[in-house]
């Protein structure tokens, strides 16, 4: 009966179901996956660089195209996934409720949401951390002067705990002005209502660059917390864990060896066996082990390019943002990206 | 069973329990009572399995753990130090506070809109009428945004009132600030002696109720008028202000003034509880204007004539004839508005202020993952506030209605 | 005896009346200028329109429609307004992100909305109220697509319940609960054994489908507008059970009543969102899992079923107690006098009320922006977030806050001069 009436009513309901996931060679979520024929991503409403929608209609950003990377892995198609607008609030019921199969929402690692909340954080994929941001003609320098200040802050963020940390340790008082989202913080920032906005530093150097003259303001240099962003599955399920763990480290490798996009194809000849492993050009079929096929990683890198591109096109200059790589350069080129081996 | 009943003689079948109106009552509220008993179980046995599978259990400690965030605007003193359950409860009282304030000032502008909306002035009316529609017909969450955005982006930033040549300056004596950051007021210090300045005050008070009760006595049995404003206007002012040059100024102001990043000192409304409180007593006065109006021309015609026929002037009519009468089909609704404005308050997430659905339902629900714990005393508190409103309207209901029936 | 002089003998015309008194100055000076204080009241007035007008007229007036970014914008004139946005992303902002070629779905919808309405709002054209039956099936297959037949089978399904109902009662008993239970029964085996056989057969010969589109697409007004309206009309049969189950002389069916009602009136509409976002998967069978879209219908539902019970009761309470006592008398049966007598007129009277609930609904679906759902509110967080419109504000809220403003006014109109149609006492 249950399937008659579900079937009926099936335009409507979506059963994802299967939670209850066990770890083994053998991922429930995976042939969830396949069944349904689309990943569900849970990503940010609205946040610049990592997750918007364009004019089109179309989701965009940094976060995004990993999912796309991943659903090009699982599926061959970039555009088998779906994306789910996530506020921080619900982010992690959504997760552990079997909403989404992966959530990909610029979420800090830390060790209570890693063990308490139930969850596996599969990797970094930016390196954050949380700055302040101040007109010039404030005469600030330096966090430590920003005694008594007024702070522009989003409500539902590590960011609140690091500011209250941070300004108690310091021995300096502040007054928090909560806000619920990044534009509208920076409508009260620019507004004048707060002296200055605190959120992570990537944010702030997106706001800044496209501010009506971004020389007048400042992004202070001290960073006052780690922000590890990365994606992260449900407790109980490493198989899944592992094909979201390897996609993000396979566009990293990508990178160091400098497959790109454009050049994906003409690496066939190559003598570099760990490339021939990531692209399924050689014997070894590895993949099959978590149970994805010879040339997943050849299609989620031609899906949106190496780690590199994705994050020039949504975060870096071609997008308009302009953040720098900074630490998020790969090792190779002075930063800390550092992805494990392909063997 | 009813002896009297004609059909007692018949043999009891088992389709009488639905067919027969005896026994139907009875059983279909077994069937029912079965039913509730079996779905309520069957939520409350998935929930312990969900959770159990999410490797949850149900707790309130939290309660007792460090918040570790910090409340820009609390009653009570609080800091990051302080625990969950005491963010829960300041933020109870700035629900309350909000709630308070909005109620008062929804009823005092919905009161002068809706009876403006009756005046014979044709562009008043009008101007009215379009105040009433425009706040009730659009969706309380955007008149929050707005008013909210209305107050920062069009009120001086504090650095205004810097330097020898400040853009902007305080308001009366330098005793106000409107920045966008909120408004600031001298706040009273109270030094010696003047608990006694506020205790003769309360007491003018009551000798201003007495005088009411002794004027209303003296019509009733005389018919004469007393001057019970002129009189309780120097009840109120003279004892409380002689007392209070006797005593030295016992209670001074102390003003704000611009130190740093801020103004410091004074009595500080931030932007986001005055945004709050103004977009929902604003939303709100359009429907209690609404609930006046249809008060006052509930009470008909006839009443007003009858009235002006026994020689009643205007103001008289309304005091004596209208308004007692009115009162009685304005008031129930009224209340229900203050509960609608309570509930309402509970978007003040969308300007950051702080009420107990920001820190209970909100920071502290995400920063510990209890969020069955958090959703159901933040329901329980909502439910307790409108228990309490609504049971007040049944009193009312039953101490003043007609009784018909 | 004095001798009159004078006799008018020709009646005088009437001369006209003091140009102060009639026309545009006599208007202005009986509307604007009756006393010193009806005049200052209308300088105020005129100050305060002032006010508005002059801060708002030029911003909107020069507003820019054409250009692609906000700093276009601000580089052309900084002063003036960016609707520009609005040109980019109406659609957006109408539709969500529904795919941009089944646009018509939601426009189909939402016509054939008003015509199944026609019937039940005019009694001339009832004889079309078959229309009325099938728009909510209709409904759903046209937002969400895939086969006719998911929705179809539903009304097959229950035709033949009822015609199985109507051929028990003619053949085996005159009993309509034991006629009701047998008709229960086939509705039960039919969907549970045959439904799918008769789908994929339907399916086969005679395939009817639309695109399918998730719920994660619908977005914008046609999302206000599905959860608004579903919550309403679904609301409106449990709503009729709670208040008469208020009103119910029997105990316990009044108290568990009693309780839901006050419990959902009781909080806020966000704490039941929050349910319906947070805690409803904690409350199903562990593996289910409901589309937010559904979910939030049904807490909506819910939470408008409570209003609703007031608003009927009130209009149950506004009948006198004779009408009950009358039908009684005439030996009518509890459901016969509330179907044929106490109903129809209860109904009457709580319309004007009805309407009210359901605008307060639909200002109220702006909430489910806060659970990240994609209503024109949350559309505008979204598109505030997009680089091209980063710092864009008052252009996007006036816009949607006049597109609330002309359906819920519109509505209020109309229940108004429903309230007057229908006031049969004078």
């Amino acid at each position: 009966m249950r399937k008659s009436l579900f079937m009926i009513l099936s335009s409507i309901i979506l059963i994802v179901g299967g939670q209850a996931a066990f770890s083994g060679g053998h991922s429930v979520t995976l042939d969830d996956v396949k069944a349904r024929g689309n990943l569900l991503c849970g990503v940010s409403t609205g946040a610049p660089g990592f997750a918007t929608v364009d004019d089109s209609g179309k989701d965009v950003g940094f976060d995004v195209d990993y999912c796309r990377a991943l659903a090009a892995a699982i599926f061959g198609d970039p555009m088998a996934v779906k994306f789910v607008g996530l506020t921080s609030a619900v982010r992690f019921t959504a997760l552990a409720a079997g909403e989404v199969d992966i959530l990909a929402r610029n979420t800090t690692w830390t060790y209570s949401r890693d063990t308490d909340l139930k969850q596996t954080f599969l990797g970094v994929n930016y390196y954050d951390g949380q700055g302040f941001m101040v007109k010039k003609d404030l005469g600030v320098n330096s966090t430590l002067e920003l005694d008594g200040a007024t702070v522009c802050i989003q409500v539902g963020t590590t960011t609140e705990l690091n500011l209250a940390d941070y300004f108690k340790e310091n021995g300096m008082s502040y007054e928090p002005v909560p806000t619920a989202d990044n534009a509208e913080s920076q409508q009260q920032y620019l507004a004048g209502a707060c002296d200055t906005y605190t959120t992570d530093a990537s944010a702030l150097h997106g706001t800044r660059v496209n501010l009506e003259n971004p020389d007048d303001h400042l992004v202070l240099p001290e960073i006052i917390s780690k922000e590890p962003l990365g994606p992260l599955v449900r407790h109980g399920d490493d198989n899944w864990a592992d094909i979201g763990r390897w996609v993000l480290n396979a566009l990293i490798i990508a990178e160091e060896k400098g497959i790109t996009q454009a050049n994906i194809d003409s690496w066939k000849d190559t003598k570099d066996a760990e490339i021939h492993r990531l692209l399924g050009t050689g014997d070894d079929d590895i993949l099959a082990m978590v149970g994805l096929p010879k040339n997943a990683m050849y299609n989620a890198i031609k899906a949106g390019g190496n780690y590199g591109e994705i994050f020039e096109n949504n975060l870096g200059a071609t997008s308009g943002i302009n953040i720098e790589r900074g630490v998020n350069a790969s090792w190779t080129k002075g930063g800390i990206l550092y992805s494990p081996p392909f063997r | 069973m009813k002896a009297s009943s004609p059909s007692t003689d018949e043999k009891f079948q088992i389709g009488m329990l639905l067919s027969d109106t005896r026994y139907r009552g009875t059983s279909l509220q077994v069937i029912t009572f079965i039913i509730f008993v079996a779905v309520f179980f069957w939520l409350v046995d998935n929930t312990l399995k969900n959770l159990a599978l999410l490797g949850k259990d149900v707790s309130f400690n939290f309660l007792f753990l460090r918040a570790g965030y910090d409340i820009n605007q609390r009653l009570i003193p609080y800091s990051s130090d302080s625990t969950h359950g005491r963010a829960a409860v300041v933020g109870i009282l700035n629900t309350l506070l909000v709630a308070f304030v909005g109620c008062v000032i929804a009823t005092i502008l919905g009161l002068f809109v809706g009876i403006l909306r009756l005046s014979k002035n044709w562009l008043v009316a009008k101007l009215m009428s379009a105040y009433i529609e425009g706040f009730r017909n659009v969706p309380v969450l955007l008149w929050i945004v707005m008013v909210f955005a209305l107050l920062t982006e069009f009120t001086p930033a504090p650095k205004a009132f810097k330097g020898a040549d400040p853009q902007a300056t305080m308001l009366f004596f330098d005793s106000v600030a409107i920045t966008n950051r909120g408004t600031y007021f001298p706040a009273p210090i109270l030094n010696e002696g003047a608990y006694w300045v506020i205790f003769i005050f309360i007491l003018s008070v009551f000798a201003v109720i007495f005088l009411k009760r002794y004027a209303d006595k003296l019509k009733r049995e005389t018919g004469k008028d007393f001057p019970t404003f002129l009189v309780s206007i120097a009840i109120l002012i003279f004892p409380s202000t002689i007392l209070f040059f006797a005593l030295g100024s016992p209670i001074s102001l102390e003003y704000p003034y611009l130190k740093g990043f801020n103004f410091k000192d004074g009595i500080h409304l931030r932007n986001s509880f005055l945004a709050l409180t103004l977009a929902l007593a604003l939303y709100t006065s359009a429907f209690i204007a609404e609930i006046v109006r249809a008060g006052i021309m509930a009470i008909s015609k006839g009443q007003t004539e009858a009235a002006s026929s026994l020689g009643l002037r205007p103001n008289k009519i309304m005091n004596l004839i209208i308004l007692p009468q009115a009162l009685r089909i304005i008031v129930p609704p009224l209340i229900s508005n203050y509960l609608n404005l309570t509930k309402n308050s509970s978007l003040a997430i969308a300007v950051g202020y702080m009420d107990v659905r920001g820190t209970l339902g909100g920071i502290t629900l995400n920063q510990t993952g209890r969020e069955l714990e958090s959703m159901l005393l933040l329901m329980g508190f909502y439910l307790c506030v409108s228990l309490l409103i609504s049971s007040v309207i049944n009193y009312y209901n039953r101490s003043f209605q007609i009784v018909v029936r | 005896m004095s001798k009159i002089a004078f006799v008018q003998k020709n009646k005088i015309p009437p001369s006209p009346a003091p140009i102060s008194e009639v026309g545009f100055i006599g208007w202005l000076k009986q509307n604007l200028f009756s006393s010193w204080f009806n005049t200052l009241l209308t300088l105020i007035s005129i100050y305060f329109i002032f006010i508005i007008l002059r801060d708002f007229i030029p911003w909107a007036w020069g507003g820019h429609w054409n250009t692609k970014s906000l700093r276009e914008c601000l580089d052309l004139n900084p002063d003036v307004a960016c609707f520009s946005v609005l040109t980019a992303r109406w659609k957006q902002l109408l539709f969500g992100l529904y795919p941009a070629e089944e646009y018509w779905r939601p426009t189909v919808t939402f016509i054939f909305l008003i015509l199944s309405m026609i019937p039940i709002l005019f009694p001339k054209y009832f004889k079309f109220f078959w229309f009325s039956v099938i728009y909510p099936g209709l409904a759903i297959w046209l937002l969400w697509g895939g086969s006719i037949w998911g929705v179809g089978i539903v009304y097959i399904g229950l035709s033949l319940g009822i015609f199985t109902f109507i051929l028990l009662l003619k053949l085996v008993s005159k009993n309509t609960v034991l006629a009701g239970i047998g008709a229960l029964i086939f509705l039960i085996v039919f969907f549970m054994f045959f439904s799918n056989y008769l789908v994929n057969f339907l399916n086969i010969i005679l395939p009817i489908a639309l695109p399918p589109v998730e719920s994660l697409k619908m977005g914008g007004f046609t999302l206000s507008l599905i959860v608004g309206i579903t919550g309403i009309v679904a609301s409106f049969p449990i709503g009729i059970l709670l208040a008469l189950g208020r009103q119910s002389n029997l105990p316990i069916i009044k108290m568990i009543c009693v309780g839901f009602i006050e419990f959902i009136r009781g909080v806020p509409l966000i704490t039941l969102l929050f349910v319906a976002s947070v805690l409803l998967n904690y409350f199903l069978p562990p593996g289910t899992n409901f589309d937010i879209v559904l979910r939030v219908i049904i807490m909506v539902t819910f939470f408008s079923a409570a209003y609703m019970a007031e608003v009927i009761r009130g209009g149950l309470a506004g009948l006198p107690l004779g009408q009950h006592e009358a039908s009684a008398s005439l030996g009518l049966t509890y459901w016969q006098s509330q179907r044929l007598v106490i109903m129809p007129q209860a109904l009457k009277i709580s319309i004007p009320g009805i309407v009210n609930t359901f605008i307060g609904l639909f200002k109220d679906t702006t909430l489910v922006s806060i659970i990240s759902l994609r209503d024109p509110v949350g559309l505008a967080s979204t598109i505030r977030a997009d680089q091209t419109w980063n710092g864009i504000y008052w252009e996007l809220y006036v816009a949607i806050g006049l597109m609330f403003f002309i359906f819920c006014f519109g509505m209020s109109q109309y229940s108004q001069y429903l309230e007057r149609k229908l006031k049969t006492d004078k």
